[in-house]
């Protein structure tokens, strides 16, 4: 069965200015098509379970601040048969992921991975190797590290082994049933922004003039957090921000005056079982003034949300004794608004 | 001061969903976390305070056939006296819904002897395993039996369709607390007050842990006011959910101030057992106009359709000299009206 890549490459994404491409790879039942269908398409994690096996290449295209096409390959393809057309995807692709299914024998699918290595390397000494060694949810946490340890040691020493040094490969633990997908996505994204060190600059600037412990720059469609500030970051917080997050899109949808599709977020949990409730979130935002809200928690912490142009969110957290500068703070929220839509005009 | 004491029975077949959707409502349970539980064992007692002033004895009735006989036997006289509400839980999926009937009836038989004017609540519960189009007719079904065994021993069943994987579990099981506060009017009353003077929307009471809603107030003042049918429940499961991501940081929220896109929102605490939300919503109606609403996006001074800053303020002020109020209400003898 060769690729029908052809047909993949009329898509407008891969149109007269391609837009950054992440191609996923891996062998059959990796969890490639639950991946994307959880990130880009809202589906519940359980829900992946009804999934079909994938035959054709597809792609999600997720166009926010950044316009992104994931492409996923089947994993049933041999790969050796479609040596070229590959190369051609390859050569226009910033990142390659690659998904590891851990609860299985994964030798045979470290093997495959190293031949993709050394055609993708060759088409485009360029691109960003991602590991992903996923389904780690089933795995205890001594289990977890052994793996990453074991896969992370095989592959670089048989990249060695092939003369390979200069290879960008990371590894990431990763499971759809938690937070740990967003954020190893949102490592592969970010490596692929052109704008990062900017971005990360005015959050730096931002943050020391407010007051701000922590701030992200969340795409509110995927949840994948596009920049954050220099400040050491820690995996609660990080969720606590992707929870804020829904809360406030599923709470402003009860009184929203346009009636599109409801989005089923991850705090809807499971309702309306079967019925295909998938909708882009970017899309079923209403259109109206910004959305923005505050919340306080009890340890003295203040969660500040701010949407912002093009599908992102400014996410905030603040100690409470900033709240009496609160204006001062939206002040220079202001000042950084403006800052994104002269980014996003010039890129 | 001696608070109200309520006894609700929990009864059903095992394996039914009683215990799950206890520790849901109850004990900060996620949907995904009730597949740990087991069955249980003879009848587990649960003593939950509701408010300032009343105690639900919440009576989880394992439904294994070895219990159920000693319900209906030995233990009639204990199980039965003084019930307040039975909630009787049927499993949609249910091989045997004849015998469960039939267990509903002699539920009913004893009450009517024990405890005559108890209130009667059926669940038809784990409806997310039937498809959608069925299951108005499924619960339509299942309910003409049970109202008509009710009228028998001169009951008046009430009815829900539930599942612990949507806020359907959170609709049914406030209006089952709700009947059950002694002082309820008076809340609505005060309620109703409070939305007046603040000229809000919306404004509804919740209670401050399992977030079941005690009442509300619809004014529905301004004329850009939107709002889904089934929002009372969706917040309590929204909220709840906030309340389970906050604890994994080792907090608690305290309130929630949303700048929606059509309307501005506070969630706050009103008393040591109450939280309280108020709506406003955009005061032009912004159907058709969205052009105008796009253009003031960026130009913050003819902002002036969404509630303004000192308006903002006043609902804060008005919800601090309320609280007193409130907590008066909260702690008044139950038998007072």
């Amino acid at each position: 069965m060769t690729m029908s890549v052809d047909e993949v490459h009329d898509g407008h994404a891969f149109g007269p200015n391609p837009s950054p491409r992440i191609v996923m790879m891996g062998l059959r039942r990796g969890g490639k098509s639950s991946i994307c269908q959880v990130m880009f398409h809202n589906m519940q994690p359980l829900d992946t379970l009804y999934i079909e096996s994938t035959t054709a290449p597809t792609t999600s295209v997720f166009s926010s601040f950044i316009d992104f096409a994931v492409m996923e390959l089947p994993g049933q393809i041999n790969f050796t048969e479609a040596m070229i057309d590959a190369e051609r995807i390859f050569s226009s692709c910033g990142a390659l992921i690659y998904v590891i299914d851990s609860q299985d024998e994964y030798i045979n699918s470290l093997a495959n991975l190293h031949s993709i290595i050394l055609h993708a390397v060759n088409a485009n000494p360029n691109i960003n190797i991602e590991v992903f060694i996923h389904k780690v949810d089933g795995l205890s946490e001594d289990f977890r590290l052994d793996a990453q340890r074991d896969i992370t040691q095989r592959v670089t020493d048989e990249l060695l082994d092939d003369g390979l040094v200069n290879v960008s490969i990371s590894f990431h633990l990763t499971s759809i049933f938690d937070h740990s997908i967003y954020e190893a996505f949102s490592r592969v994204v970010q490596k692929l922004v052109p704008q990062l060190a900017t971005l990360e600059n005015l959050l730096n600037v931002l943050c020391q003039h407010s007051g701000i412990e922590k701030a992200f720059l969340f795409d509110i469609g995927s949840k994948i957090f596009v920049a954050t500030d220099s400040s050491p970051m820690d995996i609660p917080t990080y969720e606590i921000c992707t929870d804020f997050i829904d809360i406030t899109v599923d709470m402003n949808n009860l009184y929203a005056a346009d009636r599109r599709p409801k989005p089923v977020t991850r705090s809807d949990a499971n309702a309306n079982n079967g019925t295909a409730n998938i909708t882009n979130r970017l899309e079923s935002l209403p259109q109206g003034r910004p959305i923005g809200s505050t919340s306080r928690l009890s340890n003295g912490v203040i969660l500040y949300l701010q949407q912002m142009v093009k599908g992102l969110a400014l996410v905030c957290l603040m100690r409470k004794e900033s709240m009496p500068n609160i204006a001062l703070v939206e002040y220079n929220i202001e000042f950084f608004r403006d800052a994104l839509e002269q980014l996003w005009l010039i890129g | 001061m001696a608070g109200a004491r309520r006894k609700l029975l929990l009864m059903g077949r095992s394996g039914s969903g009683k215990s799950s959707m206890r520790s849901i409502i109850f004990s900060n349970y996620s949907a995904f976390d009730t597949r740990r539980l087991g069955a249980t064992i003879d009848v587990e007692h649960s003593h939950l305070r509701f408010l300032g002033n009343m105690t639900l004895n919440l009576w989880d009735c394992g439904g294994q056939d070895a219990y159920m006989d000693h319900y209906f036997s030995t233990q009639r006289d204990n199980i039965f006296r003084m019930v307040e509400a039975l909630i009787f839980v049927f499993d949609v999926e249910s091989k045997e819904l004849r015998k469960d009937i039939e267990t509903f009836v002699l539920c009913l038989r004893n009450l009517y002897e024990f405890s005559p004017t108890a209130k009667i609540f059926a669940l038809v519960h784990k409806m997310d395993l039937v498809i959608v189009e069925k299951r108005q007719d499924v619960y339509r079904a299942l309910m003409k039996s049970l109202e008509d065994t009710s009228a028998m021993f001169s009951f008046q069943v009430q009815g829900f369709a539930t599942t612990i994987w949507d806020e359907s579990l959170y609709k049914a099981w406030s209006s089952i607390v709700c009947t059950l506060i002694p002082n309820v009017t008076v809340f609505q009353k005060h309620l109703q007050t409070f939305a007046d003077i603040s000229e809000a929307d919306e404004v509804i009471l919740f209670e401050k842990t399992t977030f079941l809603v005690i009442s509300h107030v619809t004014n529905a003042r301004s004329p850009g006011f939107r709002s889904d049918s089934t929002r009372f429940e969706k917040i309590s499961n929204i909220i709840k959910q906030y309340k389970q991501s906050c604890s994994k940081l080792r907090a608690q929220f305290q309130s929630l101030s949303l700048r929606g896109s059509d309307c501005t929102a506070y969630l706050d605490t009103m008393t040591a057992n109450t939280m309280i939300m108020v709506i406003m919503s955009n005061k032009s109606d912004s159907r058709g106009s969205t052009d105008q609403i796009g253009n003031s996006e960026n130009d913050g001074d003819s902002d002036d359709s969404f509630a303004s800053e000192a308006e903002n303020n006043i609902i804060l002020a008005n919800i601090k000299i309320a609280r007193k109020m409130f907590e008066k209400i909260e702690m008044m003898n139950p038998d007072a009206r």
